[in-house]
């Protein structure tokens, strides 16, 4: 299956309002609707021709967002005892951050800032170094093997260029996935929240919609009901280039540490083979 | 809004944009199922439920609502119930109910199969007369409008007529009489004095005081320990529903087949139906009972059916063990002089001549000798049984896949006797396949070589590839338009049925035998015009077929009908299928492909989207939206109401538009006319929504909790009476079932669907995007279990019943568990049953854990709840 080209931008694009996505989590029904929608639509192949096993995790058994997973719905069981507590589901996609990680480090250039306001790679210049993989704060971004280049959702770029709603909330029956204007859309979102705290929701808030924020804002971004961490999500996600001096001595102090850790853990790995066998050997 | 019995957002994810949108503004959404679902995720309120007591808990809130004091205090409910229900009418002397019989109502006998066709497998039956309204004749009515099971061990004499050439002879020469019947005498001759009533509600014999008798053992108690949900709970539904009941407010109820798929699933939305009627949450916006259909037409496959009882238009078929023997008899059979159904005749003999076209004359009765009738159950259970006993040659087989189905082990024995096996369908099902590749084949016990036969497979178009129309939940035909073309030689089942019609009437054209007379005048045209290019090699003009079920003028086939107020019993209409009568009134006027929703912000009801059936009505027995006056019950819930010279409303009025809500019975007239002003329900004899149901039921005028045919439990409720007494059990070696409380199956299991895969997967899981969201067979087991067991997550176990042993992974969670159950920790289980041996995420035959069981009045298997064992593997 090959990836179609992602259109060219014209030269001279005009810069319109910004766009992006809400997505209202209490009311997704974890359909996954988006993300065959967004597979339909962006010929993405699914893991393995399709002949995958289940995770185990609940009814997440695409497990994240990558390269070919441009939308993923998670399924978080909260039951302290059975038929006892609550079931979060939650439509996850690129953030489209109003000061994107990814776009930062791109060496070849490859990731834009569209007239839309929406953060894009573009294929054809994108060398494949896996860089924005390594900065974005949220994992959004993976390598399609297919294209050989790094992927991400484009807020479905070709489709919003021409009027259309991208696929992922056009398929979605309950509306949890809603697209338009940044303005507009937080607008309604703080409605909903003001909804939810009078109807005693009150752990209801947004994530990522204040342009004073981390990362200038997200152009995509949620209500939640969970601390952010439930959801996968980073409390304070930052900019790659903020903690460059801190983050080099860190991991260097990291991978260290992490020698050390490894060796120790491999002699208890031993050691317990060993008392293994004998107590195999004493068994007999 | 309770869901109950379907898990919604699930399995009708686009439909239940709606229940959400309603959220937003404001409606609290209850969900009661075994499982914690993506339903229950965003429901306001979860109840768990043991699969196969709903009974018991609506049940339970029958009693809770008629003893509460907002139920008692509020004049709304009383009125409601008083003018529209049957509640004052009085049953017959001879009437007892379960109260009194521990468990049994009046009139169980012994059921003796028929030597004509022994596979109608009902445990007993029931004659209902004792059930009948009292009618001051002293008498028990007759069992009028039972859909024949009654009689189905009852061949009559002369059923083999018509079978041999002599026999024919006669019924032309017009021996069987009738095609000079003036049917508005015959219709005017079944009437029947007026049933009494006690308006006061208080004789002891009147409805009312039966259904309060008749519940009052389903206390808070009685629910929580037949059901395992928590009493609290359940007083929190009822509260609920109580609060959001009367003429502000109406709540609704939405089931799918896990109400159905039981030996008394016709009973647990009666139930519902009584409750619904109590509370006066029917006929008006905002309430009734949505039945969630399976597919996008399935609707549409009962009204124009592929089901074996009835005839299009939810007319009885023609039946050999009913006195059925002429159109004559028929219609003095199936015909209520009262009510709409009175007008039958019409709708009858409009349908004889859309089969038989010129040829079906009043001589001929209209051509109804040549109508096949039935024997007894023809149903899919039935049709098996007798198949394995090699009772059944040839099989079509046209979007279904039996070779996963229902004991399939059981049903692939059946497939394996078959001469001949036609399979039309978009991959090799597992039922195309089922010669080399079942499990019985691979294991070698069953000898490919012994398998005789011929299968034939033909590669299917996919709906978007034709044009046609949908009929969906709400009654609502919706036309679909052709999107692309199909590939190779996919053709459509339209083409199909049509050519090899047109085939087999090329066959009998010289046959003189009287079965085959049928087949020579069966009126069979839907050739495109010429000119017109059709999407596929001789296909039918789907334009035509759709005229054909809407009607049209004898006479004069260009003029359409324009509705079913227009067809006579005289021949002079035809119409395939009078509920569809309306939806195509003129060449230009596709009414199915109308796209006109109402403006935003408008309590309309969307009349120029679609066509619901009957008369585009999309709230049915609409009358009761305004009170017996004829005003709304309230400005919030106005839908239909009296202008003071005719019945308005955002609505279709369902009720004679002129007739006023003062005016009196008629006991001398017929149709509607024999109904007052506050007789709503147009299709009841008696214009009432019927708390107890007299007829059409052959397992008892009220519900009734009974357990599953499989149960962990004596039944609380009737000790003396585990299950239903007329449940239908085909006895066959491959279909044992557990003892009550048989320790080797000690648990409850219920089986389902999943949003991400479509019934036995034959459409899903050959798509790798679908695959991949769910690629393996499961069984979701709570921790409980999972550690009593030492089964951990993903673990592979193995499932048991008396029928098969199958496997599957482990998906431990707290969505699922223990429930206590009549003082015993009872455990529930539950699969998807998705999975077969075809395409590209396979998994074991979950049907084959499946019993031959059902629900006497439909047949209909009891898939939702039976016991099990779970060990690991």
């Amino acid at each position: 299956m090959d990836h179609p080209p992602l259109p060219i931008l014209p030269q001279t694009a005009v810069t319109t309002e910004p766009m992006g996505f809400y997505t209202d989590t209490t009311v997704c029904i974890g359909c996954k609707a988006c993300e065959v929608a967004c597979k339909s639509w962006n010929l993405l192949p699914a893991a393995d021709g399709g002949v995958t096993e289940m995770s185990g995790d609940s009814y997440d058994n695409t497990r994240q967002l990558d390269g070919t997973h441009w939308r993923h719905v998670k399924f978080i069981e909260q039951f302290p005892t059975e038929y006892n507590g609550r079931w979060l589901l939650m439509s996850d996609v690129c953030k489209h951050c109003v000061q994107a990680p990814c776009l930062e480090v791109c060496p070849t250039g490859a990731i834009i800032r569209t007239e839309f306001d929406t953060v894009v790679i573009q294929s054809d210049a994108c060398n494949g170094c896996r860089a924005c993989i390594a900065a974005c704060p949220f994992g959004v971004i993976g390598m399609n093997d297919v294209a050989g280049t790094a992927q991400k959702c484009t807020l479905c770029y070709d489709r919003i260029s021409v009027g259309l709603e991208p696929a992922c909330s056009k398929a979605c029956p309950t509306d949890s996935i809603q697209f338009g204007t940044i303005s507009d859309l937080r607008e309604r979102a703080q409605q909903r929240v003001e909804q939810l705290h009078a109807n005693g929701v009150n752990d209801a808030y947004l994530y990522g919609a204040d342009p004073n924020g981390p990362l200038g804002g997200l152009n995509s971004f949620y209500l939640l009901v969970d601390e952010p961490e439930v959801y996968g999500l980073p409390r304070n996600p930052q900019l790659p280039t903020r903690n460059l001096m801190e983050s080099a001595v860190l991991s260097t102090a990291g991978a260290v540490a992490a020698v050390g850790l490894g060796l120790v853990g491999l002699r208890k790995r031993r050691m317990d083979e060993i008392s293994d066998e004998r107590g195999a050997t004493s068994d007999e | 809004m309770v869901i109950m019995g379907s898990n919604m957002a699930e399995c009708h994810p686009v439909a239940f944009r709606w229940p959400m949108k309603a959220k937003l503004n404001g409606a609290k959404i209850i969900h009661i199922d075994p499982r914690f679902t993506r339903t229950s995720a965003v429901a306001d309120l979860h109840v768990p439920i043991r699969a196969g007591a709903d009974i018991a808990f609506l049940g339970g809130l029958i009693n809770h609502v008629l003893n509460s004091e907002r139920w008692n205090r509020d004049p709304f409910f009383r009125e409601y119930v008083s003018n529209y229900t049957n509640a004052a009418t009085l049953i017959n002397e001879e009437y007892r109910d379960t109260e009194d019989l521990a468990g049994r109502f009046s009139g169980l006998a012994d059921y003796v199969e028929s030597p004509m066709w022994a596979y109608n497998a009902f445990v007993g039956e029931y004659a209902t007369g004792s059930w009948q309204y009292d009618r001051g004749d002293g008498q028990a009515g007759p069992a009028r409008g039972t859909q024949g099971q009654m009689a189905a061990g009852r061949p009559a004499p002369t059923a083999q007529t018509g079978e041999t050439p002599e026999g024919r002879r006669a019924g032309a020469a017009g021996a069987t009489g009738g095609f000079d019947t003036d049917y508005d005498a015959l219709v005017r001759s079944l009437r029947t004095p007026p049933a009494r009533t006690d308006p006061t509600l208080q004789d002891p014999r009147c409805v009312f005081q039966i259904v309060k008798r008749h519940f009052a053992r389903y206390t808070p108690e009685m629910v929580e320990q037949v059901c395992g949900s928590p009493k609290a709970k359940f007083l929190k539904v009822a509260e609920l529903l109580l609060e959001n009941s009367g003429r502000e407010r109406t709540s609704a109820f939405a089931y799918a087949v896990a109400w159905t798929q039981h030996t008394n699933g016709v009973q647990i939305i009666s139930c519902a139906a009584l409750l619904q009627l109590l509370l006066g949450n029917i006929g008006r916006p905002g309430g009734g009972i949505m039945a969630l259909r399976g597919h996008a037409a399935i609707q549409g496959s009962t009204d124009i059916p592929t089901l074996y009882h009835s005839i299009h238009g939810y007319m009885s078929h023609p039946s050999a063990l009913k006195e059925h023997e002429t159109l004559e008899q028929y219609v003095r059979a199936e015909t209520s002089p009262t009510g709409y159904w009175a007008n039958l005749p019409k709708f009858m003999v409009s349908y004889l001549k859309s089969m038989y076209g010129a040829a079906a004359t009043r001589e001929n009765q209209f051509g109804y000798d040549w109508h096949p009738k039935i024997v007894g159950d023809h149903s899919h259970m039935a049709m098996f049984a007798a198949m394995a006993d090699g009772r059944v040659r040839g099989m079509f087989c046209i979007g279904q896949n039996p070779a996963t189905s229902l004991n399939a082990s059981l049903e692939r024995a059946g497939l394996r006797r078959l001469e001949w096996l036609v399979v039309k369908d978009n991959w090799l099902t597992e039922t195309a396949t089922y010669w080399h590749s079942a499990p019985e084949v691979k294991d070698g016990t069953v000898n490919i070589e012994d398998i005789k036969t011929e299968v034939f497979f033909f590669p299917s178009t996919q709906v978007a590839e034709y044009e046609g129309s949908f009929t969906n939940t709400q009654r609502m035909l919706q036309w679909h338009f052709m999107a692309a073309k199909a590939p190779g030689e996919c053709r459509t089942d339209t083409w199909f049925y049509y050519n090899l019609g047109k085939r087999l009437k090329r066959a009998y054209t010289n046959s003189m035998l009287p079965r085959d007379q049928g087949w020579k005048n069966v009126l069979w045209d839907f050739e495109p015009d010429p000119g017109t290019e059709p999407p596929y090699p001789g296909e039918p003009d789907a334009l035509k077929i759709l005229r054909e079920i809407n009607g049209y003028y004898t006479d004069r086939p260009t003029e359409h009908l324009p509705g079913f107020a227009a067809l006579e019993h005289d021949g002079s209409t035809t119409c395939a299928s009078w509920i569809y009568c309306g939806c195509y009134p003129a060449p230009d006027q596709n009414l199915t492909a109308a796209r006109n929703p109402d403006p935003p912000g408008q309590s309309g009801a969307h009349l120029g989207w679609g066509y619901a059936w009957p008369a585009n009505r999309r709230v049915l027995y609409n009358r009761v939206s305004a009170d017996a006056d004829g005003n709304p019950w309230s400005e919030r819930k106005r839908w239909v109401w009296w202008d003071g010279t005719k019945w308005v409303g955002h609505d279709v009025p369902d009720f004679a538009v002129t007739k006023p809500p003062g005016a009196p019975a008629n006991p001398a007239a017929i149709g509607l006319d024999a109904l007052a002003g506050t007789d709503a329900f147009i299709m009841k004899g008696d214009g009432k929504g019927w708390l107890f149901v007299p007829t059409g039921l052959v397992d008892g005028p009220l519900p009734t909790h009974y357990e599953p045919a499989e149960s962990p439990v004596r039944n609380p409720l009737y000790p003396e009476q585990q299950s239903s007494p007329v449940l239908k059990y085909w006895r066959n070696d491959r279909n044992r079932l557990a003892e009550v409380g048989d320790p080797r199956y000690p648990h409850v299991i219920t089986t389902y669907r999943l949003t991400e895969h479509y019934l036995s997967g034959a459409m899903s899981r050959w798509l790798p995007w679908l695959t991949e969201l769910q690629p393996e067979l499961f069984i979701e087991i709570g921790t409980a279990l999972a550690q009593e067991k030492g089964i951990a997550n993903l673990d592979r176990v193995r499932i048991t019943t008396p029928r098969a042993e199958i496997h599957a992974k482990a998906l431990v969670t707290n969505r699922i568990g223990v429930l206590d159950i009549a003082g015993k920790r009872i455990h529930h289980v539950g699969m998807p049953w998705h999975w077969g041996w075809m395409g590209l995420s396979t998994g074991d035959v979950v049907n084959t854990l499946t019993a031959f069981v059902g629900d006497p009045n439909v047949s209909i298997h009891e898939g939702k709840a039976f016991t099990c064992n779970v060990e690991k593997a």
